[in-house]
């Protein structure tokens, strides 16, 4: 995989690639046909994909730093923006967003509008300049432009803290999935989870990730979009779901006012199994007040123009041209998905509650509900429960409690999809959350190798060394996320959310200003980061431990907070001390022009 | 004033336009969220429904390719493009 012919016959690479995985997909619906049982089918779908990226890892294996740590930056815009679309949607935009948009629905939707407005942020503040300055990682470029190895560290802590609380999500998801499909107990699928994305990662590192990410990527969309469109077929919704469903979603609103909201009692509430949630909110109304809405998505966004992982899909491309259009390229990958999610919560809530469809449970008898196989057999993976608590034996829309999950996990199965759909899923949430795995613990391994052990330990190190200290520190820190992970501490997204918050509040603002402020210097960017970062994690734990929190900000939104000091503090710290030297400002000039030599030239 | 100077003070008001279009469809219409939702908008969902599911994802897709291409024109203008072999 050295040759530039490798990468002029990408397109033909992965259109085989694709086919035979569709090939994959129908051998399967015909062995279930034939016979085969749910749960071989589940792991041949799970165990062939993996097998698929260890192999790509094996094949991108390399000796060489620039490969190593930025994929040899040849890789091409298009493919780029599908790896980088990969990177980014986690586990839990996979497994849980639509279940987020069934049971929240506008409040939670801001998430939607966050994690794609970002990406117009990473376009056109950072992508292309930091792709200008040719890092290998996004503390390199902090540690060059404001100098200093403090500055350098601060910027190794921020992303750590922030990738870490990230991965250990990503890890858990692995395991979630594993264990399901393989059907083991999860403390130890955990661990194949882990070595799963490790066989991707550590021979190649950023080529080996750049090149599963891409396949792991055609998996997923093939896996969300198939049963979108094919249940919305079935139910006779509409052949193309996200421009016909508006009849659905006036439905869901009348239906909604017909059962109305009833509120359970406590006493009630605490017979439902943790984790499970009935629907208490308006599907498409606006439910959360323009503040609460705003401060969410703008969080994201943020977060989402200082996530390292992000960042440094962009440092592989083949110019700063491409890394513009590259961005618009992740974001349009991404969109696929995203605006197909809102489309499937429709579809799961309204075959469920529809008393005139066939599929509808709200308004039968109880034990007739009970007695479907469906909802056994997620009644007993402890993601749907019903219990009749007026006692009149007819199920309410109050009675009725899903996991977030289920939503992407079970629709198929209550729509009378094929078990060959739910294996496919399977695929698809353990591709999502593979990717992200991957490129998080590349982010702090490669950080921690270039930036504390190569920049600041042992400048002399030989590149042979350099990639052993980056390969041992990839393993420990599989290992330490997996260990964390094993002990279900967070639920999935609570601890992904907290990444982006982490995120903005310590790098947010250096990393603007590093390009958009001459002025900003070394003090400013380090009293930026960690000021940032410190009161960031004192709002988080103020309010967690029942503080009352101020102007709406709450746990989820602390990097609002966050920003706002670091930004304080770096316009100030930097404007009280000395401006930065001649060489430094004339290096922020060349940043800003796309021609010309990279500013770190090859490391 | 150099060519760097005015490079950079073109690339400084494309990215004012850019922030301000992406102002408008990530927080602008939001602050109207409950007052939009009552009317009827593409496809038929409701307007404030369908620019969170589709439409201000949609606008940032093309505001994107948008600003990628306005900045290499810029970027051509005053000479600072790549060269292809670079």
């Amino acid at each position: 995989m050295k040759s530039t012919n490798f990468i002029d016959n990408l397109p033909r690479v992965y259109g085989i690639y694709t086919g035979g995985f569709i090939g994959f997909i129908i051998i399967m619906a015909i062995a279930e046909q034939m016979g085969m049982t749910a749960k071989a089918i589940g792991i041949a779908f799970v165990a062939f994909t993996v097998f698929i990226y260890a192999l790509i890892g094996w094949l991108s294996r390399t000796a060489q730093a620039d490969a190593y740590y930025v994929a040899g930056r040849q890789v091409p815009t298009v493919f780029n923006g599908m790896a980088t679309a990969a990177d980014w949607m986690s586990g839990a935009s996979f497994v849980a967003m639509a279940g987020g948009i069934y049971f929240k629905g506008y409040g939670y939707m801001a998430l939607l509008v966050g994690w794609t407005g970002g990406y117009v942020l990473v376009a056109s503040l950072l992508a292309p300049y930091l792709r200008k300055f040719g890092c290998y990682t996004v503390p390199d470029f902090i540690g060059t432009r404001y100098g200093g190895n403090l500055a350098r560290f601060s910027a190794v802590v921020v992303l750590t803290v922030a990738s870490f609380t990230y991965v250990t999500a990503q890890i858990n998801a692995t395991g979630t999935i594993a264990s399901v499909a393989l059907d083991i107990p999860f403390q130890y699928a955990v661990y194949i989870g882990l070595i799963s994305i490790l066989l991707c990662s550590m021979l190649g590192g950023m080529r080996g990730v750049t090149w599963t990410q891409v396949a792991q990527y055609i998996v997923l969309i093939i896996a969300y979009l198939l049963p979108v469109f094919w249940i919305s077929n079935k139910m006779g919704a509409g052949f193309f779901p996200h421009f016909m469903l508006a009849d659905e979603v006036a439905r869901i609103g009348e239906l909604e006012s017909q059962f109305g909201f009833v509120k359970n009692s406590a006493a009630d509430l605490a017979t439902v199994p943790k984790g499970l949630a009935g629907i208490t909110k308006a599907h498409s109304a606006v439910n959360a007040t323009p503040w609460a809405f705003i401060s969410l998505a703008l969080a994201m966004m943020m977060g989402t123009a200082s996530l390292p992982h992000v960042m440094m899909r962009y440092f592989t491309t083949p110019s700063v041209k491409a890394a513009r259009k590259s961005v618009g390229w992740s974001l349009f990958f991404i969109f696929l998905l995203y605006s197909s999610a809102p489309m499937l919560a429709t579809l799961s809530k309204l075959s469920l509650i529809d008393p005139t469809l066939s599929t509808g449970i709200i308004g039968k008898s109880i034990a007739e509900v009970q007695a479907i196989d469906w909802y056994q057999n997620w009644n007993a993976a402890n993601l749907m429960f019903v219990s009749d608590f007026n006692g009149n034996g007819t199920l309410e829309l109050n009675e009725f409690f899903m996991g977030g999950k289920a939503v992407v996990l079970a629709t198929p199965e209550i729509a009378g999809l094929p078990y060959v759909i739910s294996g496919l899923v399977a695929a698809g949430g353990m591709a999502a959350a593979m990717s992200t795995a991957d490129g998080l613990i590349l982010a702090i391994a490669n950080a921690i190798s270039h930036d504390v052990y190569y920049k600041i330990i042992d400048p002399k190190a030989e590149t042979a060394k350099r990639l052993v200290v980056a390969r041992v520190l990839l393993v420990v820190i599989g290992f330490a996320g997996a260990t964390i992970a094993a002990m279900e501490i967070q639920g999935i997204l609570g601890s992904v959310i907290w990444a982006f918050d982490f995120a903005m509040s310590g790098l947010f603002f250096p990393l603007v200003l590093g390009v958009w402020w001459k002025r900003a210097n070394r003090q400013g960017a380090i009293a930026g980061m960690l000021g940032g970062l410190a009161a960031g994690t004192w709002y988080l734990v103020w309010v967690r431990t029942g503080g009352s929190g101020f102007l709406g900000i709450t746990q989820l939104t602390f990097g609002i907070f966050g920003s706002a000091v670091s930004l304080v503090a770096m316009v100030v710290v930097s404007l009280m001390t000395q401006e930065p030297d001649k060489a430094t400002q004339k290096m922020v000039d060349e940043v800003r022009v796309p021609s010309g030599k990279t500013i770190l030239g090859k490391q | 004033m150099s060519n760097q100077e005015k490079h950079w003070e073109k690339s400084r008001g494309l990215l004012m336009i850019t922030l301000a279009i992406w102002f408008i469809f990530s927080i602008g219409i939001f602050l109207f969220g409950a007052e939009m939702n009552e009317v009827t908008g593409p496809f038929g969902y409701p307007w404030t429904y369908w620019f969170t599911c589709q439409g201000s994802l949609g606008a940032f897709v093309i505001l994107i390719f948008w600003f990628a291409n306005r900045q290499e024109k810029i970027d051509e203008e005053f000479g600072f493009s790549e060269r292809e072999d670079e």
